[in-house]
């Protein structure tokens, strides 16, 4: 009986949770909705005039503006805005002639696998060095992991980039250079998930795959990086926080080894909270791959974004905005909720 | 302050320093003052806080005495003879494909970099503080709302915004500076409403309230000072990312409109010649690195400092 009871009350912090989730989750994605909507219509020149010129009479103008439906009221527009993204609809690009969405579509997967295989790379790396840091506090080598992550923190990533390019493909030659793949096998390959990775590896053409990820590392190490050098610095601070619970006392009392109660009990406790800062630092890789997209001319979507911004194609723009905000807002709110129900110590209170 | 010894009625035999760290300070002044000392005692302790804080003084004194220490125009280069020459004697970081010596122009770039980091700091902390102080001292339906507005733009991708800002205000440093500060007042306004939580309840705040005073007055006046210090050590953590943020949309083609000297634009132009001529992106992006490096030192610093429980 007393079970259940405790169960029901369980479930019902946890619908409270996800409910208030759901409302958060929608206020906030209004918000983006809004933001957009208020840079799109309200901020830049009149859309009527970039459509029909200034010469154009008045009654051509009023024509137009009502074709666009920017006679109604505001909320009105904001409505069938809303409801148009909602179908996916962003409009159509004036530089590519495609609507929005079939560009993003095609030059997302490209931003995926850079920012995925970006936080492998940061998560695998940082995670490690930070639970040695917390380990060896106060020692050289978390002073040397401390620098490197100061560094991380502010070097600009454009810079690095085209520094690292110079390094390693122009004098080295070690990697390949910008762009995905060499042209040589860029129209070989049949697009499936349009992650250049898993194609070329499911059609076994291996020699493509070692051509893609040797453009793919050097950009994605970068953005690894950047990562890293969050991940650790958190890493070290949770580990810290558990090296310092009695528990810890207790298994070094007990006899476990060292590196047991390192690895198997305190990481595992700081793991939850860590969760959270990797979903974190993927929303923010995500976001971070626009300048080193630019940089490698990776055609991705953050290319896309910034080559739109350069021609003043603002449903682009704001479709990739709202695109990449989506992704963004959505880790970010996810990682909360993630944290909610795997710490159980903020379900008892 | 020898002098504000003696008119604070110092004890004979007493010393400046331990008038500073006296336990019981006679005055407010000596209380206010002998905090700082200890703050800045901490502070200095901490070597490499201490060189974030002479590289920054160095780019305050780099800005403003920039048309006297950069050996040639920054804005003018010979077309014929000293175009894209390597780092040498008379050109410490080479030049640009403008004939431009790149030194000069970095040294000219200190005062947008610092213009930018001002005006951000000037424009977001007000909105930050403000917002942050009226939620947390009215409470209820106010308080939620402000919050939720403030999670909201918290959510947000902040590079990305800036960008579709800058977009349709059309570029340039002010757009630049204006679409920075809108995306970055949110933690701010976190902060302050934490440290309000914590004033509201104090004996003083009841004090003031018995005497009368306006909500107003109570969150201007004796709420909003005592977020200060936090709110500050948190900008100056922020203003690396602020530096990195102007500098990528001036890479973008979207901040700094040539022929200014804004390092991210210059990293933008040494791009083309990258291969060859590496030293022009080179030099403007060391540059930047430097003083974001320095800003997160003395944010670190600080943040001890003046907060004991984050020291961990």
């Amino acid at each position: 009986m007393s079970t259940g009871g405790r169960g029901d009350v369980r479930l019902l912090r946890a619908s409270n949770a996800l409910g208030r989730f759901l409302v958060v989750i929608l206020l906030t994605y209004l918000g983006l909705l809004a933001v957009t909507f208020f840079i799109g219509r309200v901020i830049p020149i009149d859309p009527v005039l970039a459509i029909v010129g200034d010469r154009a009479p008045e009654h051509v103008i009023a024509r137009v503006r009502e074709e666009l439906g920017l006679n109604k009221p505001l909320w009105e527009q904001f409505y069938i805005y809303v409801s148009k993204v909602l179908q996916g609809d962003f409009g159509r690009s004036v530089l590519t002639s495609n609507p929005v969405m079939q560009d993003i579509r095609r030059t997302f997967p490209a931003t995926l696998e850079l920012a995925t295989l970006g936080i492998i790379i940061g998560a695998g790396i940082g995670v490690p060095l930070g639970v040695w840091a917390a380990v060896r506090r106060g020692r050289l080598v978390d002073q040397i992991i401390r620098i490197v992550g100061l560094v991380g923190y502010s070097v600009p990533i454009f810079w690095l980039g085209l520094m690292a390019l110079v390094v390693f493909y122009a004098r080295l030659g070690w990697v390949g250079g910008p762009g995905r793949i060499d042209v040589v096998y860029e129209y070989t390959l049949v697009p499936v998930t349009g992650l250049l990775l898993l194609d070329t590896a499911r059609a076994g053409e291996w020699e493509a795959f070692a051509n893609a990820l040797s453009h793919l590392i050097l950009p994605a190490s970068l953005l690894g990086y950047f990562a890293l050098a969050y991940i650790s610095r958190m890493t070290r601070s949770f580990m810290l926080n558990e090296l310092a619970q009695e528990y810890v006392v207790a298994a070094r009392a007990k006899g476990l080894s060292e590196s047991r109660i390192i690895w198997r009990h305190a990481l595992r406790n700081a793991m939850v909270p860590l969760v959270t800062v990797i979903a974190l630092s993927y929303a923010g890789l995500l976001e971070g791959s626009v300048l080193t997209e630019t940089v490698f001319s990776w055609p991705g979507l953050g290319l896309y974004i910034t080559n739109s911004l350069q021609n003043a194609d603002m449903n682009a723009v704001l479709g990739g905005t709202i695109i990449v905000g989506s992704i963004f807002i959505g880790l970010n709110l996810l990682s909360d909720l993630l944290y909610t129900l795997l710490d159980p110590r903020t379900r008892t209170r | 302050m020898t002098a504000n010894a003696t008119r604070n009625g110092a004890v004979p035999g007493e010393t400046l320093r331990d008038w500073l760290i006296s336990d019981r300070p006679r005055s407010r002044r000596q209380a206010s003052v002998g905090r700082a000392y200890r703050a800045w005692r901490g502070f200095s302790s901490n070597r490499l806080a201490m060189l974030g804080l002479v590289i920054v003084v160095g780019l305050v004194l780099v800005a403003i005495f920039a048309n006297l220490l950069s050996p040639y125009s920054p804005y003018i280069g010979d077309l014929r003879t000293t175009r894209l020459l390597p780092p040498s004697p008379a050109h410490w970081f080479g030049t640009d494909d403008q004939g431009r010596d790149i030194l000069s122009r970095i040294i000219q770039g200190s005062r947008i970099t610092l213009f930018v980091v001002v005006l951000v700091a000037i424009l977001a902390a007000p909105i930050g503080l403000a917002v942050g102080t009226v939620a947390g001292y009215s409470g209820g339906l106010i308080d939620a709302a402000l919050m939720r507005i403030t999670d909201i733009f918290l959510a947000f991708p902040r590079l990305i915004l800036a960008l579709a800002f800058v977009a349709a205000l059309g570029p340039g440093i002010e757009n630049a500076v204006l679409a920075i500060a809108i995306t970055s007042w949110p933690p701010y306004a976190r902060i302050a409403r934490a440290e309000t939580l914590t004033i509201r309840q104090t004996d003083y705040i009841a004090a003031v309230q018995l005497i009368g005073a306006s909500p107003w007055r109570i969150v201007l006046r004796h709420i909003m000072p005592l977020c200060v210090a936090s709110v500050i050590v948190r900008v100056t953590l922020d203003m690396a990312g602020i530096i990195l943020t102007a500098a990528g949309l001036g890479f973008l083609g979207l901040g700094a409109q040539p022929p200014m000297p804004e390092w991210g634009a210059m990293i933008a132009n040494g791009r083309l010649y990258v291969l060859d001529q590496w030293w022009v992106a080179a030099a403007p992006g060391a540059a930047i690195f430097v003083v974001s490096l320095a800003f997160n030192l003395l944010g670190d610093g600080l943040r001890d400092a003046l907060d004991p429980r984050a020291a961990k």
